[in-house]
């Protein structure tokens, strides 16, 4: 054997070993790594084996194609043309039949499309509202119903309103700051008792959860997109890609010391939409 | 016995004369032109282990409580879906190694893709007569990152969950139709019941008749005009040279078929990829952070995090953020990408065909906008993972945003205007070469004389 010969031979050999290897590992029950390496090990023997047998053993032979034009022969290039155009004069000559035919096409085309509105509901108002209404009481993201008095202060959890928890649209983040840093509008004052403030955890920008609390700087963070709201300043965007405050929940203590809801979200919650009123 | 099968062959339907001529057909040989190849092969794992994959894969969103082998996930909430993958993933036999291979396999199909683009697109090979395929090629080149997407998206586990959240809102944030399209595509508001059997769908169906039906068109017609080629003496516009495909040129391409592979599979068995059950099920109300999708999804990632918050307000309509980073730009990018045989046209003039390569300093402009393209989308895969950058640098993320909004606009223009000056002066110098020597001869008159050879 030359040395060209031996080096494909033993490529395959090791292909071979490879592939006997994988056969024995899968039958004993497998092991990811074992697997993708015997695997690997017998696909690449075939590999080297092919890539020797190629460059080493067979006669380096170049040939030379004859590039023919791209394009047809003249006359060909002008029957065509014509001919297309003899086929349309035929059926255009018909002008009554053609125009039918052309409104039939296209009346049966457009109601092809009829289907497409069986993909989902209409979105109607459904994108303005949530779950949320006055007296809803507040539970947390497993059931139980919040009481004032059983955060502290800086603390958060997500919330959501009593029927609907791990609701990806009513999801809110509860969070008890210290009430006399609060700047909330003056219409929003009676929102957050003992300094509950409630936003929408449903992020304005992208949609995704806001799911980071600097609770230093009381800043809300996106960990998509990183845009950051001002937890003090009614979630007013302060950093990122949104323009649009997290909507706030107004939030009213009950005679039993239960967190509830006063009403819905102060907006649309999430990403913005062409309906959305600019605000 | 070959000559038996052959007549019997020909007989019924006459094609010894094509495959005749067919097998002594020229492909030159260079590597870069193996690159279009390394992705056909991705393509074919992606289809065997792909097949393999829907096998066990539950389409459905339908809420389950997992309690197989799996320890940390046993007794958790998740959809039909997540458990299948967890299923595949630890009691299949063979079944994570698959998983693994794929995706793999997709990445790095996507990644050959780009890289046989770009070396097309530097050696002027979408000239005429080959401006249709470099368009079917732009077209593949979506198909196949959105194969990506809707592939990697149907575990349903945290991470693919929020990329769907964001593709939801980017779609939603269309002007007109937005809320609409959104409300069809998932069948109704986030998370919409149909999401993961319509991604099945796309993904396994509709986007991969589109793509055998793409690649198809794209070989023939690559077969039909022949190679392009590098000058090299004894080459002319109207000859092509090269290996003869049987027996040289198919013994190295099922060779560089068998490399793929071998590297595909030692990757899925020794590189983890997509570890789901880490990242968990998804919950539309729980996040992980950090948070990257797929490296072909990172420039889309990167522009949503860079783009600064324009909202356009229009009385009692609005057209939220995302449009513009996540819908607008990407359409302009890929537009300006699969026209640029056109544009280049227009601006040089040059309609005419051609069959040679050219190399970078041939064309400095082109060279330029490419280097500024590819940059460009450098930079915005990096910010696709800013908060990485600024946990691994130690400052804070707004910091990285802000630097990076500077200089995805800065170091594009530097690196494309610098591209175009080297790419200059080499072309200068080739066309004037430089003598090799001087000598200087005195005369018998006394005078001096220079000679130089060239």
């Amino acid at each position: 054997m030359s040395p060209a010969e031996r080096r494909v031979a033993a490529a395959l050999t090791v292909s071979i070993l490879g592939s006997a290897g994988l056969g024995v590992v899968y039958a004993l029950g497998g092991q990811a790594q074992l697997e993708g390496v015997l695997l690997s090990i017998a696909l690449g023997g075939l590999a080297a084996g092919l890539a020797a047998w190629a460059l080493g053993l067979l006669p380096p032979e170049q040939v030379t194609d004859r590039r023919e034009p791209q394009s047809s022969r003249p006359e060909d290039r002008i029957a065509i043309t014509s001919e297309l155009e003899r086929g349309k004069e035929d059926l255009t000559s018909r002008r009554t039949l053609a125009r039918l035919l052309l409104g039939a096409l296209a009346t049966f085309g457009a109601v092809m499309f009829f289907p497409i509105r069986s993909l989902g509901p209409a979105p109607g108002r459904s994108m303005f509202h949530t779950k949320w209404t006055a007296g809803a009481y507040v539970v947390d993201s497993l059931g139980r119903r919040v009481r004032a008095g059983e955060m502290s202060t800086q603390s958060v959890i997500t919330v959501f309103p009593e029927g609907d928890l791990g609701s990806a649209v009513s999801q809110a983040l509860l969070i008890r700051v210290d009430p006399t840093l609060l700047r909330l509008p003056p219409s929003r004052m009676d929102w957050a008792p003992y300094g509950y403030v409630a936003y929408s955890k449903f992020c304005t920008h992208a949609g995704c959860p806001v799911g980071l609390y600097r609770a230093a700087a009381h800043q809300l963070l996106c960990p998509c997109h990183q845009s950051t709201f001002d937890v003090l300043d009614g979630a007013r965007p302060i950093f990122g890609p949104t323009t649009r405050a997290l909507p706030q929940l107004p939030l009213r203590v009950d005679s039993d010391g239960y967190l509830r809801a006063a009403g819905d979200f102060s907006a649309p919650v999430g990403p913005g939409f062409w309906e959305l009123p600019p605000s | 016995m070959i000559r038996r099968l052959v007549l019997w062959l020909d007989d019924r339907l006459g094609a010894a004369s094509f495959a005749r001529k067919a097998l002594r057909k020229a492909f030159p040989d260079h590597w870069a032109f193996m690159l279009g190849e390394v992705a056909l092969y991705c393509y074919i794992v992606l289809v065997l282990t792909g097949v393999f994959l829907t096998f066990f894969f539950t389409p459905s969103g339908q809420d389950v409580v997992y309690t197989g082998p799996y320890a940390p996930l046993r007794g958790a909430r998740m959809s039909a879906a997540y458990a299948s993958m967890l299923v595949l993933s630890f009691e299949v036999r063979a079944g994570l190694v698959m998983r693994q291979i794929h995706h793999w396999a997709a990445n790095v199909f996507v990644a050959a893709i780009a890289a046989h683009a770009m070396r097309i697109f530097f050696t002027g090979a979408f000239r005429r007569p080959r401006e249709i395929n470099w368009i079917i090629g732009t077209c593949l080149l979506l198909l196949a990152m959105a194969a990506g997407f809707t592939g990697y998206s149907l575990p349903d586990d945290l991470l693919s969950g929020t990329g769907i959240r964001i593709a939801y809102s980017v779609l939603l944030s269309v002007p007109v139709i937005g809320t609409w399209a959104a409300y069809l595509f998932f069948g109704g508001e986030f998370p919409g019941p149909g999401t993961i059997q319509r991604f099945l769908s796309l993904h396994i169906m509709i986007l991969q008749a589109l793509i055998v039906g793409a690649l198809s068109l794209h070989l023939i017609i690559v077969w039909h005009q022949k190679h392009t080629q590098f000058r090299a003496p004894g080459r002319t516009e109207d000859t092509v040279t090269g290996s003869p495909l049987f027996p040289n040129y198919t013994l190295k391409s099922i060779g560089l078929m068998f490399a793929v592979f071998a590297v595909l599979a030692f990757l899925g068995g020794m590189v983890q990829i997509n570890p789901i059950w880490l990242y968990g099920p998804y919950d539309p109300t729980t996040v992980s952070a950090p948070a990257q999708p797929d490296w072909y999804v990172g420039w889309l990632e990167g522009l949503l995090r860079l783009f600064p918050n324009w909202q356009i307000n229009l009385w009692v309509v609005q057209i939220p953020e995302p449009f513009f980073p996540g819908v607008l730009i990407p359409a302009l990018l890929f537009l300006i990408y699969a026209l640029w045989p056109f544009i280049e046209q227009a601006a040089t003039g040059d309609r005419s065909v051609h069959h040679f390569l050219d190399r970078a300093r041939d064309a400095p402009a082109r060279s330029g906008f490419g280097v500024a393209g590819v940059a460009f989308m450098a930079l915005l895969t990096l910010a696709g993972s800013n908060d990485i950058l600024a946990h691994v640098f130690g400052v804070p993320v707004e910091w990285i945003t802000e630097i990076l909004r500077g200089a995805v606009i800065v170091v594009p223009v530097v690196f494309g205007w610098a591209t175009y000056a080297l790419c200059r002066e080499l072309k200068k110098q080739q066309e004037e070469p430089k003598p090799l020597w001087h000598a200087l001869r005195r005369g018998a008159t006394g005078g001096y004389a220079e000679d130089e050879r060239r």
